[in-house]
């Protein structure tokens, strides 16, 4: 399979070019896109262009198969790349999928509050989705228990109520592009801020919120 | 004393052990909401005398109640978005289909709940025709949903 695939991606000035990409590349992104998720313990921006693209791909090895003769050897090995390829494909989904259904309230707060022209964390399905969730949740809660009780006590502030993301986890990550002065905050009060330097190749064990700009563009990779 | 009915409801979940869902504790519900009633209406009733008749001592007492209300509150919500949450754990691992023994566990809202959600969950979308002891040779994956919900058997021979 020697074909290229289109991939839209926005450069620097916030305009569109087209990146042309290997599947081989593809299905790298594809898999980095699923570690970050995976690791981090927030939600990561969504990347429709990766999903398409692989749903396209996946379609387009269907059809090849199907056309190829049964039984020969290369077919069945086909289909196994083809079915990790899917795998990776759902569970990147489901990683994206559990997080929203976690942190509900506050995702739902952050697309009202983003700046336009900022990308979505949340694609328009997941977005829909969120919108759904949170009604059921608050009318499940209203008609079991919320409208019995006296009229004063009867608004319950999700919120507040929903655990945040604990973006001050520990993850482990690689880094891509060399950093400079990446501003540590202090855990304890007796300690200061310090300023670290991130090696292309080197490994760390960091908060997630020192370098969480820096797995959004991509510089650093969550292992 | 006043919560220790709500309390019971958040120790029932504590008990039970992670993936699993006890029976809907409607009775114990039923019992706090009317608790709370009481205690708002008594609490009316001391506010309107604090104001018409200046009986400030009451103020105490109104917000002891107060607090009651407040904490019966924050167990039943916390109890039922529990249960909520391990019936959403529940249906990540068992797809749409429930066991019926899970069922009898919930109340009729939360299978409402639970179906409008499963509307919108991420699925596959492949279906077989599986007549009744027909065998297939199929890919593992698609089976395995199936097969724990007890339609399929995985025959070896």
């Amino acid at each position: 399979m020697t074909e290229v695939l289109d991939l839209h991606e926005q450069d620097s000035d916030g305009g569109s070019e087209e990146v042309v990409l290997t599947p081989a590349e593809l299905i790298e992104r594809l898999e980095q896109a699923w570690m970050n998720e995976k690791f981090a313990p927030e939600l990561l921006e969504s990347k429709p262009e990766i999903v398409e693209c692989v749903m396209e791909q996946l379609e387009h090895m269907e059809g090849n198969l199907r056309r190829a003769k049964s039984g020969d050897l290369k077919v069945s090995i086909h289909r196994m790349e083809m079915e990790r390829i899917r795998y990776i494909l759902s569970s990147y989904l489901r990683c994206r999928l559990m997080k929203i259904e976690k942190f509900f309230p506050h995702i739902l707060e952050k697309e009202k509050m983003r700046p336009a022209g900022e990308p979505s964390v949340l694609s328009p399905e997941e977005f829909v989705f969120v919108k759904e969730y949170m009604d059921h949740t608050e009318t499940h809660l209203k008609n079991v228990a919320l409208k019995h009780m006296p009229p004063n006590l009867q608004k319950v502030d999700l919120l507040r109520a929903v655990p945040k993301p604990d973006l001050d986890s520990y993850v482990f990550l690689r880094v891509k592009e060399r950093q400079e002065n990446i501003l540590v905050e202090p855990e304890a009060d007796e300690q200061r801020d310090y300023v670290i330097d991130l090696e292309e190749g080197s490994q760390h064990l960091i908060r997630y919120k020192t370098i969480a700009p820096l797995v959004a563009s991509g510089a650093v990779q969550l292992i | 004393m006043f919560c220790e009915k709500a309390t019971e409801l958040v120790r029932e979940l504590q008990r039970a052990p992670e993936g699993q869902l006890p029976a809907f504790n409607e009775d114990g519900l039923r019992q706090v909401l009317e608790e709370m009633k009481a205690l708002y209406e008594q609490n009316q009733s001391d506010v309107n005398e604090a104001k018409s008749a200046g009986r400030g001592d009451l103020i105490p007492t109104i917000k002891f109640r107060h607090c009651s209300l407040l904490r019966n509150r924050r167990c039943t919500v916390a109890y039922l978005y529990d249960r909520l949450l391990r019936i959403r754990a529940l249906r990540w691992e068992y797809g749409s289909v429930l066991p019926n023994a899970l069922r009898f566990h919930m109340s009729a809202e939360e299978v409402r709940c639970l179906k409008d959600y499963g509307e919108f969950e991420v699925d596959d979308g492949t279906s077989v025709l599986l007549k009744k002891n027909s065998q297939h040779f199929l890919p593992r994956w698609k089976c395995e949903q199936l097969i724990r919900q007890g339609v399929l058997e995985h025959v070896l021979s």
